[in-house]
């Protein structure tokens, strides 16, 4: 009998499961739930796209790419990031196509960090780069952003938590879950601080379409001094509703992006090809689809941060992704604790902030990737809720 | 704006001026005194449910019928359309490009009625030289709400 505690691999198995998920399989089971929890839109992939993959499969392009990525998406990314984001990438050297930008996270922390490197990361903040960092043998070192700084990573924070060992910050902006961005002048401030050391950025843009009131999303790297040690990613998921086809991709410097390639070589040999040729429509043909999804997120974040202020939950105005993050610490309950009591009491499913991080204590996280008729139908509930407790 | 109200009171007419004025970042009184504007001016012509009737013991059934017509000089199509758009039975009445003139929705409570309507009411319309009728078989979208299929949009329980 193989006593598996002895033989699997303790990096691995100390990595804590998603607390919530137990929580959420329950969910699943009941009937009449109603979900605030979703993270990927309820948009359908615009059809151009869905038909240039159907093409690709038509003309028989099922061939592994190159490691890259085929030349032409890569063409069409170097457009679009200088398009979009006044950062420019050279197609031929300085991207790399990945599965999902969940892959670039991944290959970035694993090319960077040795084993006893800290890598900074704010929280609250989407869920992977604490273990992916730990798989490297890093050392996580959590900054605890606030609501009174809108979530942003503030330059004193930042100085605070930096040490010889610091090897990376990550920058999760616009963020999941908090809806918080970084403007320009915030990012001048970090770059501030970065400035003359090695520390690398790792910035994950996967939100960067989805930006609201009128400032667009801006990124890192666009930021004086900020090109050589950054790494940018992005992907197609949540700013062209393609989350099943696993696509995103990582720009930055030769130097790192030779060796992240590296590893997807070995790893993942190359990103989906239907993927891949599809991508290739959504970069060049897609920007009125992009701003209609837009104009739909920016009307219903519009009417659930209105319906959480109204029922009494303090509500701040997200500025990018697609949550709301409200307060809900007037009940004096944990997030685990409401979330729990709602799910029970109301059948309305919703995150709680501790799953972003121990700074996420006090807040629930809801997505607002459902129409308005359901969004409003779950406040409701949540205010009935709120009025029994 | 106008525009932005019509397109959301297209999608869901039962949206209140407050949801509309939170959706558009405006306020609850102007959005009201738009609406009644618009309905005054006759831009909002009425709400409706959209029901699937097919779901409904006892429905009713429709056609599409398919004229052509002999316009009149000076009148054009008008005279007969506005004729034809009088009959409680027609739902709808299109002037169309193609091969035909006027496209007619016409519901009834039976095939019967429905053939019988079209041979005594339409095709004896002097201007009216020949009429296609097509019958609905069934309904798969009304109005842009989808009639059939899976309610699930295919998300998992993916919450993070």
């Amino acid at each position: 009998m193989i006593d598996y505690s002895k033989v699997l691999n303790p990096t691995v198995t100390d990595i804590k499961p998603s607390g919530i998920r137990k929580f959420f399989d329950i969910a699943a089971t009941m009937d009449n739930v109603i979900s605030l929890g979703v993270g990927e839109p309820d948009f359908q992939t615009p059809w151009q796209i869905r038909k240039a993959g159907i093409t690709s499969l038509e003309k028989g392009r099922t061939k592994y790419s190159s490691n890259w990525g085929i030349m032409q998406l890569r063409t069409a990314i170097s457009d679009y990031m200088e398009r979009k984001f006044r950062v420019k990438y050279r197609p031929d050297e300085e991207i790399l196509v990945t599965v999902g930008g969940s892959e670039a996270i991944d290959g970035c922390i694993r090319a960077v960090v040795s084993p006893g490197d800290e890598v900074i990361i704010p929280q609250p903040s989407y869920v992977c780069y604490e273990p992916i960092t730990r798989l490297a043998g890093g050392v996580p070192v959590i900054i605890e952003t606030k609501a009174e700084n809108d979530f942003k990573v503030t330059p004193e924070e930042l100085k605070n938590a930096i040490t010889d060992r610091t090897k990376l910050l990550i920058l999760p902006y616009p963020c999941n879950p908090t809806g918080a961005i970084m403007e320009r002048e915030d990012l001048e401030r970090i770059a501030e601080v970065l400035k003359d050391t090695n520390i690398l950025v790792l910035s994950d843009e996967i939100y960067a379409e989805l930006t609201f009131s009128g400032k667009r999303h801006a990124s890192p790297a666009s930021i004086n001094g900020m090109w050589e040690r950054t790494i940018t990613v992005n992907g197609f998921s949540k700013s062209f509703s393609m989350t099943g086809w696993r696509l995103g991709f990582a720009c930055g410097p030769r130097e790192i992006m030779d060796q992240i390639t590296k590893i997807h070589q070995f790893a993942i040999m190359c990103a989906p090809t239907t993927s891949q040729y599809a991508a290739i429509e959504a970069l060049k043909n897609c920007d009125e689809d992009v701003e209609h999804m837009v104009k739909q997120y920016d009307m219903r974040r519009r009417m659930m941060v209105s319906g959480f202020n109204k029922i009494g939950l303090v509500c701040r105005e997200p500025r990018g992704a697609f949550y709301a993050f409200p307060s809900i610490k007037s009940t004096g309950m944990t997030s685990d604790e409401f979330c729990e009591k709602l799910l029970y009491s109301k059948n309305v499913a919703v995150v709680p902030g501790t799953a972003f991080g121990d700074s996420g204590e006090g807040f629930i996280r809801a997505s607002y990737c459902y129409s308005v008729e359901h969004i409003k139908e779950a406040i409701s509930r949540i205010g009935e809720f709120l009025k029994e407790i | 704006m106008k525009y932005e109200i019509l397109k959301l009171l297209a999608r869901n007419a039962k949206y209140t001026a407050e949801d509309i004025a939170v959706m558009l970042g405006s306020d609850e009184k102007t959005v009201e005194n738009e609406i009644k504007q618009l309905e005054k001016d006759g831009l909002v012509k009425g709400y409706k449910a959209i029901i699937d009737w097919q779901k409904v013991e006892n429905p009713y059934v429709s056609a599409i019928i398919e004229l052509n017509v002999v316009p009149k000089a000076g009148l054009g199509f008008e005279e007969v359309a506005e004729k034809i758009m009088k009959y409680d039975e027609v739902e709808s009445v299109y002037l169309m490009s193609g091969v035909y003139d006027l496209n007619v929705v016409v519901k009834a409570k039976t095939l019967q009625d429905i053939a019988r309507f079209v041979s005594r009411e339409l095709a004896t319309i002097d201007s009216v030289t020949s009429t296609t009728t097509h019958f609905v078989l069934r309904r798969y979208k009304e109005m842009d709400v989808e009639l059939v299929g899976e309610e699930d949009d295919g998300r998992g329980q993916f919450f993070i």
